[in-house]
């Protein structure tokens, strides 16, 4: 087996006096999507952040494409391939819907082709083109932030929760849209709440709890023994969509 | 308002409870050797000041430490303990000395002028306090500083215009009750050799109001309502979460360093006879209050008795030092500037640059640690 | 439904309208407009409002890098006077070499001049910011309290060093000779200085508003305004941009300070935190981290100051606290919030 092309083993991490990651070793192989599943406050969260620089790991190394990134500075990390889609969105409210894509854009315009194929995956923004990002509905905020993830080709995607708080259209057509990215060959650690997604998605899947990796598997077997799933997420799943 | 029992109650060390000093210090003890020796040299050196030197300057410099360890300390319930800087701390001094001045310039050198001066300036000033507090604390604690700048400079220059009140850039000069006059024997001899006379019961006056409002603000920071200002000031987030109303804790916490500051200023006042901008109400005093506190050493208390004894004696001697390093370099360009008795501020000021990077406690912190 | 294929123009929902914020932009006409009676008669309300948006480009000029160094690094810096008085001194290194052109008859040499001093304070006060950014700011990131304190000490400092350098009594300093005296447009009178402090104010703001809406940098710092770390993680280095936007302001600072500093034809070590009380209420009323709030509340301030201190002139210097007081009762975040995070 290739190296895989994200790396984490032994990651610990502090946000003030608190301990939130307890060494955390994973990896996420190319051309796939992993899936980091857990609960509320498992520190998935935590792991994407950290991976991207924004918390500092007080011990253990973040391996990239083979290179050690753990001490690198977010601008570092975003440049080396790495695109980010926080839980919050981070829109920039206040700049268009082209301003938002321009600005993701690092090394020039976006060509015609690559614009066409994301507009062809969220549709909506292309309406919304020139309106400032503030005005877009919850759903197409999210649209916007993963299309500006993909403004330009990335080695690898961190996702953190695209579906959350999304109507169940809205949850069906981003599940199409990661669909797509997947046949595209986009590498993708995506975090997820919504079981249902997840299991149609994911590749490969992660389980954290209390910071620390509590499975690691295919998501095909995970979502077919309903034993393992009870025992890692703590819930009967009803599968809601 | 529901009490959450999650903050700490007890500060480290010094609960020697029962003890009848640990009492009056609300048991927050100086917790260092050298900064009780230190603190009990001010307290007695304040105490027998009058019968230690001999002449007014001495007499006037340790009544104005006295004023300023109130002043100090009360500033200190603010910026030390609840985390907020405030720039309109001498308009609630001045309102203090205004208030004073006015009632015993227009209604007569009665005591009765005082209190209602000194009552109509504490109501004054809660409300200015209120006021403040509830426009901008709201929203964010930075609009607070940037707020108290703009209402005390607002605030100075009312007081120079309303001449005819206030008495305008000239100020207003008084009498005090005869108690108070230094013509006034209370004792027909001397006693130790001094005149026991109306200017020495006013430095006592003096000296015992500053006392007591000290172990007073002690007490304050030292109770559940200082913990939980504490509290905010180290995690904002979490005490409202605990259900603490943020916004009612750190106005109320403003309240209380007014009217504390308010009778600084009256104090100051009386003994000066005289109230003006320039003894009470100017930026410039502010600065020094910025100073003091952060010198002598943020939320600690103590920290406004070190800082306020030592600005004021570097006040008075060290510009005497400086002009004679000054004159020695005559001749070399700018370099005796630099050390001109009046760029003595240039030098506290980098004393106060640093004193915020490196010795976060100030004085009283570095004492403390020095013991550990 | 597919995602692969554009979808054709069928909005099922109607387009979000975008919805500009134009109630404080018509403060200002209103406010101009209502002053006009209780004026009473019309020149004179001209002149004092010319006055009026001489002052408030000053203020602006002083203003717009303070609001945007905050807005975009969360740093307050209550030092930010210093700038101003620094340029303001500043402008004597070429007014002394250059003293034959302040005599000059030619309104061209003139402003060259005024250009020449303009140049060396944004010199001279760039550079002393990067240095205050680097020695003062830069460890109290994240610490409000910190940033008051240690950026009033760097205040204190300075002021002293000013008066150790330039003596500690004002300094006169004329305006170039036909900068002087005033333009009379039939009962109108208008100060030639006023006219050319309105001109340059809005120049800069215009540059201002091209430099933050039609460039990169400029997308970049609104971005960074509103969430600097969805900055860094889109891969660009905010530490880099945010020492030019300091340096900037205070260049900024600077030119305001020579304005001011011939407006008053006075220096003083202390001017600039005279008028940091101004730059407050300002940033404050336009919403921290605005730039266009700041040009609107410098206006604001300025047009209120000059009609107040004409009608009654006891009232002229609080009202500014009136003005705020109000502002925040009506948007307690400021005319303009600035989103963010």
């Amino acid at each position: 087996m290739a190296e895989p092309l994200l790396h984490l083993s032994g990651v610990h991490t502090h946000i003030g006096p608190y301990h939130i990651l307890h060494g955390v070793d994973f990896a996420a192989p190319a051309g796939q999507l992993t899936m980091l599943l857990g609960r509320n406050g498992a520190g998935k969260t935590t792991t994407l952040r950290t991976i991207m620089g924004l918390w500092q790991a007080s011990s253990g190394t973040i391996r990239f494409d083979g290179n050690d990134i753990t001490k690198n500075g977010t601008p570092d990390i975003a440049c080396a391939g790495i695109g980010y889609v926080p839980e919050s969105m981070g829109i920039f409210a206040g700049l268009t819907v082209r301003e938002n894509i321009v600005l993701a854009a690092r090394s020039g315009p976006v060509d015609s082709a690559r614009l066409d194929w994301m507009l062809g995956l969220f549709p909506a923004l292309r309406r919304f083109w020139n309106l400032p990002a503030g005005n877009l509905s919850g759903g197409q905020k999210q649209m916007l932030a993963i299309a500006r993830a993909i403004a330009e080709p990335r080695r690898l995607l961190l996702i953190d929760e695209p579906t959350k708080g999304l109507a169940p259209v809205m949850v069906r057509s981003m599940i199409e849209a990661f669909k797509a990215l997947k046949e595209a060959g986009e590498t993708i650690l995506l975090v997820e709440q919504n079981f249902h997604a997840a299991s149609v998605l994911g590749d490969t899947v992660i389980v954290m709890d209390d910071g620390r990796v509590v499975h690691s598997g295919i998501m095909s077997e995970l979502v077919a023994d309903k034993n393992l799933q009870r025992r890692l997420l703590g819930l009967s799943l009803d599968t809601h969509q | 308002m529901s009490r959450s029992p999650a903050f700490p109650l007890s500060a480290d060390g010094g609960r020697t409870s029962g003890s009848l000093l640990a009492g009056f210090l609300s048991s927050d003890l100086p917790r260092s050797k050298v900064l009780t020796v230190i603190l009990l040299a001010i307290l007695l050196a304040l105490a027998a000041t009058p019968f230690l030197f001999s002449g007014s300057l001495p007499l006037s410099t340790a009544a104005k430490i006295c004023v300023f360890i109130v002043l100090v300390a009360s500033y200190d319930l603010l910026l030390g303990y609840t985390g907020i800087v405030s720039f309109a701390h001498t308009m609630f001094f001045g309102i203090g000395g205004y208030g004073v001045a006015i009632t015993l310039e227009r209604f007569g050198a009665t005591w009765i002028s005082i209190a209602t001066g000194l009552f109509v300036a504490l109501f004054l000033s809660a409300l200015l306090a209120i006021a403040i507090g509830l426009l901008s604390l709201r929203v964010r604690a930075i609009f607070f500083s940037m707020i108290t700048l703009a209402v005390a400079s607002a605030m100075a220059v009312l007081a120079s215009q309303l001449s005819t009140i206030t008495g305008g850039e000239d100020g207003l000069s008084f009498q005090l009750p005869v108690e108070l006059r230094p013509a006034f024997r209370l004792l027909p001899e001397p006693v130790l050799g001094v005149a026991i006379n109306g200017r020495l019961i006013a430095y006592y006056l003096l000296f015992f109001v500053a006392l007591l409002m000290f172990l007073l603000l002690l007490r304050i920071v030292n109770s559940p309502f200082g913990r939980v200002l504490q509290a905010i000031r180290e995690n904002e987030f979490r005490a409202e979460a605990l259900g603490y109303r943020v916004v009612a804790y750190r106005t109320m916490a403003s309240v209380v360093s007014a009217l504390a500051a308010t009778v600084a200023g009256a104090l100051m006042a009386l003994w000066l006879r005289y109230n003006g901008p320039d003894t009470t109400l100017s930026f410039s005093i502010m600065i020094d209050i910025l100073l003091m506190v952060v010198i002598g050493g943020m939320g600690t208390m103590y920290g406004s008795v070190i800082g306020a004894t030592l600005f004021l004696l570097a006040q008075s001697y060290l510009q005497v030092l400086m002009d004679a390093g000054s004159k020695t370099l005559a001749g070399i360009p700018v370099l005796p500037n630099l050390i001109h008795p009046d760029r003595w501020l240039l030098w506290l000021g980098a004393l106060f640059v640093i004193s915020v990077y490196a010795f976060p406690g100030g004085i009283v912190g570095r004492l403390r640690q020095a013991e550990q | 439904m597919t995602g692969t294929t554009v979808e054709p123009s069928a909005p099922s929902e109607p387009l979000p309208r975008t919805r500009t914020d134009w109630l404080p932009l018509l403060l200002v006409p209103a406010l101009a407009l209502l002053a006009l009676p209780l004026v009473g008669s019309g020149s004179t309300w001209a002149t004092l409002t010319v006055a009026g948006l001489a002052m408030g480009m000053m203020i602006f000029l002083m203003a717009s890098g303070l609001t945007l160094v905050f807005g975009l690094m969360d740093i307050i810096n209550f030092g930010h006077g210093v700038f101003i008085s620094l340029g303001a001194y500043a402008s004597l290194l070429v007014l002394g070499p250059l003293a034959g052109w302040a005599q000059s008859d030619s309104v061209w040499l003139n402003l060259a001049l005024l250009l020449f001093c303009i140049l060396a304070a944004m010199g001279v006060t760039g550079t002393v910011g990067a240095v205050f950014e680097r020695i003062i700011v830069r460890p109290v990131y994240g610490s409000h309290l910190k940033q008051i304190l240690v950026t009033m000490g760097g205040l204190i400092v300075a002021e002293q060093a000013i008066h150790a350098i330039w003596g500690a009594s004002p300094i006169p300093i004329p305006l170039p000779a036909t900068l002087r005296g005033a333009l009379i447009i039939g009962d109108v009178v208008m100060e030639r200085y006023r006219l050319v402090a309105v001109g340059i104010g809005l120049v800069v703001f215009v540059g201002m508003q091209l430099l933050l809406n039609r460039t990169r940098i400029g997308l970049l710092i609104r971005a960074g305004v509103e969430n600097p770390e969805m900055v860094e993680a889109l891969g660009y280095r905010i530490r880099r941009l945010f020492v030019s936007v300091f340096v900037a302001g205070s260049a900024l600072a600077g030119l305001g300070g020579v304005m001011w500093a011939f407006y008053r034809q006075t220096l003083t070590a202390g001017m600039g935190m005279e008028v940091m009380v101004l730059v407050f209420i300002v940033i404050i009323i336009g919403g921290l981290g605005s730039v266009g709030g700041c040009f609107v509340g410098s206006v604001l301030v300025a047009l209120v100051a000059n009609y107040v201190g004409f009608i009654e002139p006891k009232l002229a210097l609080i009202s500014n606290i009136l003005v705020m007081a109000l502002v925040l009762i009506w948007r307690p975040q400021g005319l303009f919030p600035v989103a963010r995070r």
